[in-house]
């Protein structure tokens, strides 16, 4: 247990002093959340302010930032530079390693999301309850588990120096086309079509439940698509996790 | 459990058409500094991997201690330093220490640690802040933080300049000298030379010959004289 907090708590420093990391994970969803959601929030979208939906979509810009690259890139470095290995040969239970990365990408989520919530409500106008602004920060953090899940697919299989390239590739074509920047009743409709297959378009149209603002499709199609990509990222992650640690080399 | 700290008993290993290891014999004594020579290709890094329980032989058996090396119970005995591309860098030395004594039921006090580790005054340096010196002697303070009995050293100095090499050697011996056990695979004879008391020398994954560098040198003005001869003739 004691192995775990330590863990976690290490994790999560090593991240807050990665200027590389903390920055961009941090500060992109704030600027653009700043630069479409504030300074264009007034207008309506549906039956929402657009500084409202914006704040749903851009918090799930924000986790999934926080679970690649916090994920899916360290896994990478600490695998291809042996990191991992080092720590493979002590008695450190496997376990703490990836649950103190999970742990730290929901961290860092719940930051950003309240940051976002912070500028919203002071600079966007917009109006949440308390029951629905917690709902809303719930649903977000819990969806970062896919997220890392698909992180951790690509730290097992990227090297070192292709992992970053590697997710920037993933990360801003499936947010935008998700409807992540620009609502997606916004984007042509052939890109809507393709959304109905990216796990990003499921999460935020998760959150945007929340404040009343999906597309109205049922919570449970999203909630299973969440889950099914989830389970489907960490099998793959584990067949590369098994291929390093099959004892072959 | 056995007090033997490491047992080789005809281990082989192949991969990619490659026999790294073809029936090694070889067993670690307590209290000794075994050293294992080599050139590149000769079988010493499988044989560490085998050691640390990260590779599974093809045929043979390894024992650590009388265990199974890949045992959590085993692995709390053993500490390592392998070469590592790069570890964290934001994290201060008595951090990464603090982490990797949790890792074991009976760690040595941090003190302690730094002090067998020659870190003192750079407990709250960064690890990317450190020379290339000060962070192997990290990764030596992070292989004895658990109190092991049995030290593997892969090719612990390379790259390091001679002042390093001798600090991180002074280290060493009086981690020895606590009677515990070290397996050091080097490059640099010299280094065989000053620390075993023991070396054995691999050549296509067997052992060509054992003995004290001194019984290993032979004739030879120096044990890489000796150690060349022996290459060629084998």
């Amino acid at each position: 247990m004691r192995t775990y907090l330590l863990e976690i708590k290490y994790e999560f420093l090593k991240a807050l002093r990665n200027p590389a990391y903390a920055l961009p994970t941090i500060l992109f969803p704030i600027i653009f959340y700043y630069f479409f959601g504030v300074i264009f929030g007034g207008k309506q979208t549906g039956n929402v302010k657009m500084a409202e939906y914006l704040l749903a979509t851009y918090g799930a810009f924000g986790v999934i930032g926080a679970a690649l690259f916090g994920f899916g890139v360290t896994v990478a470095l600490e695998r291809g530079h042996g990191w991992l290995e080092a720590k493979r040969t002590t008695p450190m239970p496997i376990a703490s390693y990836f649950v103190a990365k999970l742990a730290m990408a929901m961290l860092f989520s719940a930051i950003v999301v309240l940051l976002l919530f912070t500028m919203g409500i002071y600079l966007g106008g917009v109006t949440l309850t308390f029951a629905k602004g917690l709902t809303l920060l719930a649903t977000l953090v819990a969806g970062s588990i896919t997220f890392c899940a698909l992180g951790l697919a690509v730290g097992f299989f990227a090297g070192p120096s292709a992992a970053v390239p590697i997710v920037n590739v993933l990360y801003l074509p499936m947010a935008i086309v998700s409807g992540l920047w620009i609502p997606i009743q916004f984007l042509p409709n052939a890109l809507q079509d393709a959304a109905q297959w990216l796990p990003p378009y499921h999460f935020s149209q998760l959150a945007l439940h929340v404040i009343g603002a999906s597309r109205g499709e049922p919570v449970a199609v999203h909630v299973f698509a969440m889950a099914a990509a989830a389970l489907f990222f960490a099998a793959i992650a584990y067949l590369g996790y098994r291929r390093d640690t099959a004892q072959v080399h | 459990m056995s007090n033997t700290p490491a047992q080789f008993t005809r281990v082989t290993k192949s991969y990619d058409n490659v026999e790294a290891l073809r029936g090694l014999d070889l067993t670690i004594r307590p209290g000794e500094l075994l050293s294992l020579l080599g050139a590149n290709g000769a079988g010493k890094t499988t044989a560490v991997r085998t050691l640390l329980g990260l590779t599974k032989p093809t045929s043979g058996q390894v024992r650590v201690f009388g265990g199974d090396p890949r045992d959590a119970k085993t692995r709390t005995r053993v500490g390592a330093v392998l070469q590592i591309a790069r570890v964290p860098e934001m994290l201060r030395v008595r951090e990464h220490i603090h982490l990797f004594s949790s890792y074991y039921p009976n760690p040595l006090p941090m003190t302690e640690v730094i002090e067998a580790a020659g870190l003192q005054g750079l407990e709250k340096r960064k690890f990317g802040q450190l020379s290339g010196g000060q962070q192997k002697r990290v990764l030596f303070a992070l292989a004895i933080c658990g109190n092991p009995d049995l030290l593997i050293l892969d090719e612990p100095t390379v790259g390091l300049d001679v002042e390093a090499r001798r600090s991180l050697w002074k280290q060493i011996r009086a981690f020895i000298a606590r009677g515990k056990s070290v397996l050091l695979t080097t490059h640099y004879l010299a280094e065989a030379e000053a620390l075993a008391d023991r070396v054995v020398v691999l050549h296509r994954g067997v052992v060509v010959k054992e003995g004290t560098p001194r019984e290993i040198k032979g004739d030879a003005d120096t044990l890489e004289d000796a150690f060349i001869d022996l290459l060629e003739a084998s």
